[in-house]
């Protein structure tokens, strides 16, 4: 039934209707509506059998989970941001041990400065973690993603990250099915453990492993991730079967066909750049959209292919590695290495700042021009560095740079966009 | 698509009335998103919320940079916040307030926009008058329906009544009504005036 709700409220209804058995969170911004709902949920006995863990922290949030896991009970948790890398060493751990649990994140910058907005820092600084990430482009892909990311993980032994954009999809209310608990049930089996701690037939899991094993052990991991490659697609064929709308995938193509010029990213901002694709398509451009929904695995073939056609490649990411530039363009570089096109990278809406139609309306038009630089920030404000950086020349107690800013500036967050 | 962006302060539902005004759109059969801007997590905070309706799917992310209402929950961010940024020519205002534009200052806003789409409405006395607390959501959501015609007041009564249960949803109802009338007696004034 379609309804107009909260992003966080349908995926907290969704995770309920895929039966977790073990709960566990530490609150944060802005995955809190999230875990609240599903709280909420478990304290009404609405979700039963299930318990809610309150722990002092994300690292005991993921420890927990990993307990819960290796007992043999469905597991799921959600954070953001430095919440993520608190529990990083857990993360690590859960996928080294080949534990099915599900965590939504819900992509908020990372610190400092301290910031609450939406880019996708936290995701990436766990892309080698040996979780899959699956990226959700709206709310109604974010709740289907999930019932998607049991199945997947625990078919596959394989944690399973859904990460939706924080504020932009979690806070957002638009029109949405949330998967039914019948449709839910007939799609996800019980969870049936490959490894579990039985005190009846007791096991050890987390051993000490040499150099005699080690690369062998991470290379399991790594078929592992080609095995999801292969039956992410075959799910989400299954999953549009049973539910009767595409959700998830490897990648998803728009307007690509013909398309000279084709952007690939990541999540919400690519309903922005639809319309902004649409707008330049009038205009005569020939431009398209690739959106990659699986970004660990990253699958090159389903790339390639996507942008096979293209003479160049614009990547628009959330994120970006200091002193270097593209995250996801390394990964889509990889993939194009033989094609004949260019590539260039877009860092956009770092911490929050707005990604507008009309910014990448006039992007879209630069790149078709061949104008963009190798790689670009968009909307920067050169006049805000060029104040500081005269500041740090002229005297060595220049201070903190962000507050020299905000001081700059004046009000924090009186710009609308 | 007809846009909307409510500025207000942390804590006086700045976000809740977005969303009320999507689940009133949805039930009326069309394609709404609200969203909001958090300026910091606190209360008193500038606070921007968004609200988008449309007869097709909404795909854009952005903030509402054309507006095509506004609708201003505290007047004290006059002077702290670009309140009327990239509101259309063909655009609304909508300020709780008892006092007129012109007292507000903002008298010039009748030189760049249709007369009768400018109001201010006591959405907050008629909120304490209904609800005892000076919640002016409902109130303003109400006022937003006379003043644009682009929900009905029928819309935004049961959207209301979804968010907020028993009595204290037919208060807010009432308060909404109230605006409602306020808004349209006002627009029939401006009208006779202008006519």
């Amino acid at each position: 039934m379609l309804r107009q709700i909260e992003g966080s409220r349908a995926v907290a209804e969704t995770v309920a209707h895929c039966r977790p058995e073990v709960v566990c969170a530490y609150p944060i911004s802005p995955q809190t509506h999230i875990i609240e709902a599903v709280g909420a949920m478990v304290k009404a006995g609405t979700l039963s059998p299930c318990e809610f863990v309150n722990v002092e922290s994300e690292f005991a949030a993921m420890s927990v989970a990993i307990g819960a896991s290796a007992a043999g009970a469905r597991s799921y948790t959600a954070t953001s941001s430095q919440g993520l890398l608190f529990m990083i060493e857990a993360v690590y751990n859960a996928a080294g041990l080949g534990l099915p649990i599900v965590m939504t994140l819900a992509n908020r910058a990372i610190g400092a400065p301290i910031n609450i907005w939406n880019d996708h820092s936290d995701a990436m600084a766990v892309r080698d973690s040996g979780w899959v990430q699956l990226f959700a482009e709206t709310n109604q892909e974010a709740a289907d993603l999930h019932v998607q990311a049991f199945r997947l993980a625990e078919e596959l032994s394989v944690p399973v990250m859904v990460c939706m954009d924080g504020f932009i999809l979690t806070h957002a209310f638009e029109g949405l099915d949330v998967p039914e608990q019948s449709d839910v049930d007939a799609f996800l089996p019980p969870y049936e453990p490959r490894q579990v701690l039985d005190p009846d037939d007791p096991v050890s899991i987390g051993a000490m492993v040499g150099p005699e094993a080690f690369e062998e052990v991470r290379y399991l991991a790594h078929l592992r991730q080609l095995d999801a490659l292969a039956r992410i697609p075959t799910l989400a064929a299954e999953f549009s079967e049973a539910f009767g709308r595409q959700s998830g995938g490897l990648v998803s193509p728009y307007r690509t066909e013909d398309a000279e010029t084709i952007v690939v990213a990541l999540g919400s901002v690519l309903g922005t750049i639809k319309d902004a694709v649409d707008v330049r398509r009038d205009a005569g451009d020939r431009v398209g959209v690739v959106g990659i929904t699986s970004f660990r695995p990253f699958p090159r073939d389903a790339v390639r292919e996507a942008l096979s056609g293209a003479r160049r490649i614009v990547v628009v990411e959330k994120a970006f590695s200091i002193g270097f530039g593209g995250v996801l363009s390394t990964d889509v570089a990889m993939a194009t290495h033989d094609a004949d096109c260019s590539l260039r990278t877009v860092v956009a809406g770092l911490g929050g700042r707005a990604i507008t139609r009309r910014s990448l309306e006039e992007l879209l038009a630069a790149a078709s021009r061949d104008e963009l630089d190798t790689l670009t920030f968009l909307d920067l404000d050169h006049g805000i560095i060029e104040r500081e950086r005269a500041r740090m020349t002229a005297t060595r107690r220049s201070g903190p740079s962000a507050e020299n800013i905000l001081r700059d500036l004046g009000t924090v967050a009186s710009r609308i966009g | 698509m007809f846009q909307v962006r409510i500025h207000g302060r942390g804590g006086q539902g700045v976000v809740t009335a977005a969303e009320i005004l999507s689940v009133a759109a949805f039930s009326e059969g069309r394609h709404a998103q609200a969203f909001p801007s958090f300026g910091s997590e606190r209360m008193g905070a500038p606070v921007v919320s968004f609200c988008r309706m449309d007869d097709r799917p909404i795909r854009t992310r952005e903030p509402v940079m054309e507006a095509d209402a506004i609708i201003v929950q505290d007047v004290t961010l006059i002077h702290q916040v670009d309140l009327f940024a990239g509101l259309l020519p063909e655009g609304y205002v909508l300020v709780n307030t008892s006092r007129s534009f012109d007292e507000l200052g903002l008298g010039d806003l009748f030189g760049q926009f249709h007369r009768d789409h400018l109001v201010t409405c006591p959405a907050s006395e008629l909120a304490l008058e209904q609800l005892g607390r000076p919640l002016p959501n409902a109130a303003l959501l109400g006022a937003f329906a006379a003043l644009t015609r682009e929900i009905t007041l029928d819309a935004i009564d049961t959207a209301v009544r979804d968010r907020f249960a028993g009595a204290l949803g037919e208060r807010n109802v009432a308060a909404a009504t109230a605006a409602y009338r306020f808004v349209t007696l006002a627009e029939e004034q401006v009208r006779a005036a202008t006519d």
